[in-house]
């Protein structure tokens, strides 16, 4: 077990390593001098120069490149070329909007979805299957802005012109610590914008893992000992159906933690996504990359979890 | 290819062995695998109704310069004089001569849904078409060799199927400038590796075979064994992998182009639609992004509904995820214990 968490966490930092080279790759082959986009238009020659050397950028490549991953080992990101902070220190700021996303759509997606999938599945060519099949279905083919831009439509614009005004506008965001009633207030439309989308792919999964178990001859045996329907599916099927639920989950939610862009954007939220994409504008490369390095950083760190949980849940993969 | 008339008696139903796909010259006629898929696709009710809803796209996107000679409004050029009211703000679906209304630049929402629709259309299949093809030959290579090539390859489809892929296209379209060819590469750049690592499965399994074995033993070269032998056999899942896999290109494609990062003004599509008109007119002016929104609703809905109704025709044992009725007998699928479901879904969400 040990060694293969060592394997597994090795094979992350190589695809962090590759994906942090790439963005660096791409953006010095292709992009215009920094030096002169931080000096401004009225820059002189001189000055440009000063900065170019102040940022270590008259080096060679591979010089900057290396001092780049030697800085990157002891965890400094750098220095953000337009808002002049420690990108570390604003990352860590950014961040805390996209843990209230998750947390709170990780929770409604989860229970939605899960119900959703139960219900059908216990009943299957019910009218709740059917019903579920639609919600899968409107689910799978609904893009996330349109359905940010649904709800932002019949929740604030008709709802306030209405004189109901319980929903915030866009561009709301309260720090959970400031005022956890508010905070829960001006995310309730992101969540449901990010959960309803999610949640369809949790009932379809939770569906069909939990009618192929259902079918297993253990679940014959369990009711046939005369449990209760109610403690065969949540105690006997559900713990075998979950496994892949679980995995789903962990990457879903670490996708979620490294930037919701789209929902960001819609909404706007001062997250990871949304900062990414304004740091794309203004070409501020410690930026893009300590946000490229997260997002993939949350990815492979769930990877991993999750392959341990697996382990956890299911005995069968221990012995293997 | 002409079907006889039909008449689809229970014998269709029944899921007929690969193998057989030559069975011509036996007493009883025999019917390959893509007749009988076929003729299970016209007795699908949902599948006519997906094929409608694209259909319909399609011919939108065909009549898009029809509509705007008929018109004579432009997709492009902005007009303000007769496109905007005497107050300068845009009209209503059904003013001025405008069925879907005006944006604020006095463009005719109609005429831009359906230039639109050609975008979508385009960058959907196109896209859809490279991963498919690539993903297909890297999953039979990754498959078929094995060793390091393989070890290599599904490396390879792992990283970029955990790459936090809307993300990296952003990058990507910003530091080479967004284009339509750029915006088709990007989706297909990412989406490939979910039909490889399925394909790669498949072939896998297959090439422990007989008539691989036998391929083998009259001489057959590798390529021959994978592209003549193999391949055929893989042509059911990858065909619904392939129909599922538009909807998430064509997503893909509005939430670049939503994003600022796609294939971007003045040429209209609906993800720049939607993006205009959210920052300008606000929600007062419904009909800016309701249209669009109701038309990539329209198409990913049909391609997600086919996409099911395929997977249903090629392999009516699995799991279907949108069941209707068939018409003229059950819907299928058992209610319990169906066969797991390797090929139901393309691993990508949707971008969050």
């Amino acid at each position: 077990m040990i060694r293969f968490i060592i394997r597994r966490v090795v094979q992350g930092i190589i695809t962090l390593w590759v994906i942090v080279s790439l963005v660096f790759i791409l953006f010095f082959m292709t992009k215009p001098d920094p030096a002169r986009l931080l000096a401004g238009k009225e820059a002189t020659v001189a000055q440009v120069a000063t900065i170019r050397r102040a940022l270590g950028l008259d080096a060679p490549l591979w010089q900057q490149y290396l001092s780049f991953l030697g800085r990157l080992v002891q965890g400094n990101l750098g220095e953000s070329y337009k808002l002049h902070e420690p990108v570390t220190t604003l990352l860590g700021q950014w961040v805390q909007v996209d843990i209230s996303l998750a947390v709170g759509a990780g929770i409604i997606w989860l229970i939605m979805g899960l119900s959703v999938g139960i219900l059908a599945a216990r009943r299957p060519r019910s009218v709740w299957d059917r019903s579920a099949t639609v919600f899968v279905l409107v689910g799978l083919s609904t893009p996330t802005f349109i359905l940010g831009l649904l709800l932002l439509f019949v929740f604030f614009y008709i709802l306030t012109t209405h004189g109901i005004a319980i929903f915030p506008s866009a561009g709301n965001y309260t720090p959970f610590l400031t005022n956890p009633a508010e905070w829960a207030h001006d995310l309730i439309l992101p969540w449901l914008t990010l959960a309803l989308i999610t949640a369809a792919t949790y009932a379809r999964l939770s569906r069909s893992s939990l009618l192929e178990v259902l079918g297993e001859d253990y679940i014959r045996t369990a009711r046939a000992k005369g449990l209760s329907e109610r403690r065969v599916v949540y105690r006997h099927a559900l713990r075998a159906a979950i496994t892949p639920i679980v995995t789903q989950f962990g990457i879903d939610l670490a996708t979620v933690l490294g930037g919701a862009i789209i929902t960001e954007t819609i909404f706007g939220l001062p997250g990871l996504g949304q900062n990414v994409v304004n740091a794309i504008g203004r070409e501020d490369l410690p930026v893009i990359q300590g946000i490229v390095l997260v997002a993939a950083a949350f990815i492979v760190v769930a990877n991993i979890i999750v392959d341990v949980l697996y382990a956890v849940i299911d005995p069968r993969v221990r012995l293997s | 290819m002409s079907l006889a008339p039909v008449e689809i008696p229970t014998q269709v139903l029944e899921p007929a062995a690969p193998e057989d796909g030559q069975g011509g010259g036996r007493a009883i006629q025999g019917r390959s695998p893509l007749r009988l898929a076929l003729a299970r696709l016209r007795t699908d009710r949902m599948a006519w109704v997906a094929a409608g809803m694209i259909v319909l796209m399609a011919l939108l996107a065909i009549v898009a310069p029809l509509i705007s000679a008929a018109t004579g409004h432009s997709a492009y050029n902005p007009d303000l004089v007769n496109g905007t009211n005497s107050f300068g703000q845009p009209y209503g679906p059904g003013q001025a001569g405008f069925l879907l209304g005006t944006d604020n630049l006095g463009r005719d929402i109609l005429v831009r849904v359906a230039y639109g629709a050609r975008i979508s259309l385009l960058v959907g299949v196109l896209a859809t078409l490279l991963a498919t093809i690539g993903g297909t030959v890297i999953g039979l290579v990754s498959g078929y060799f094995g060793g390091w090539i393989d070890a290599l390859l599904a490396r390879l489809m792992d990283a970029v199927l955990s790459f936090p892929y809307v993300l990296a296209a952003i990058v990507i379209a910003s530091v080479f400038g967004g284009s339509l060819s750029l915006t088709i590469g990007v989706i297909a750049f990412f989406s490939w590796a979910a039909i490889g690592r399925i394909v790669r499965g498949q072939t896998l399994s297959q090439k422990e075979k007989e008539y691989v074995e036998a391929a083998r033993s009259i001489g057959a070269a590798p390529f021959r064994i994978m592209f003549v032998d193999i391949l055929p056999n893989l042509i059911a899942p990858v065909l619904v992998l392939g129909t599922l896999l538009v909807p998430v290109a064509i997503v893909f494609e509005a939430t670049l182009d939503y994003l600022g990062v796609g294939v971007g003004p003045p040429i209209p599509t609906w993800g720049n639609m939607l993006a205009d008109d959210q920052g300008s007119a606000g929600f007062g002016a419904w009909w800016f992004w309701v249209f669009p929104s109701v038309a990539l609703l329209i198409t990913t809905l049909g391609f997600n509904l086919l996409g099911d109704s395929v997977r249903d025709a090629l392999d009516p044992r699995t799991e279907r995820i949108f069941a209707m009725r068939r018409k003229g007998g059950a819907a299928s699928g058992g209610p319990n214990g169906t066969a797991p479901d390797d090929s139901a879904s393309v691993a990508e969400p949707a971008p969050s």
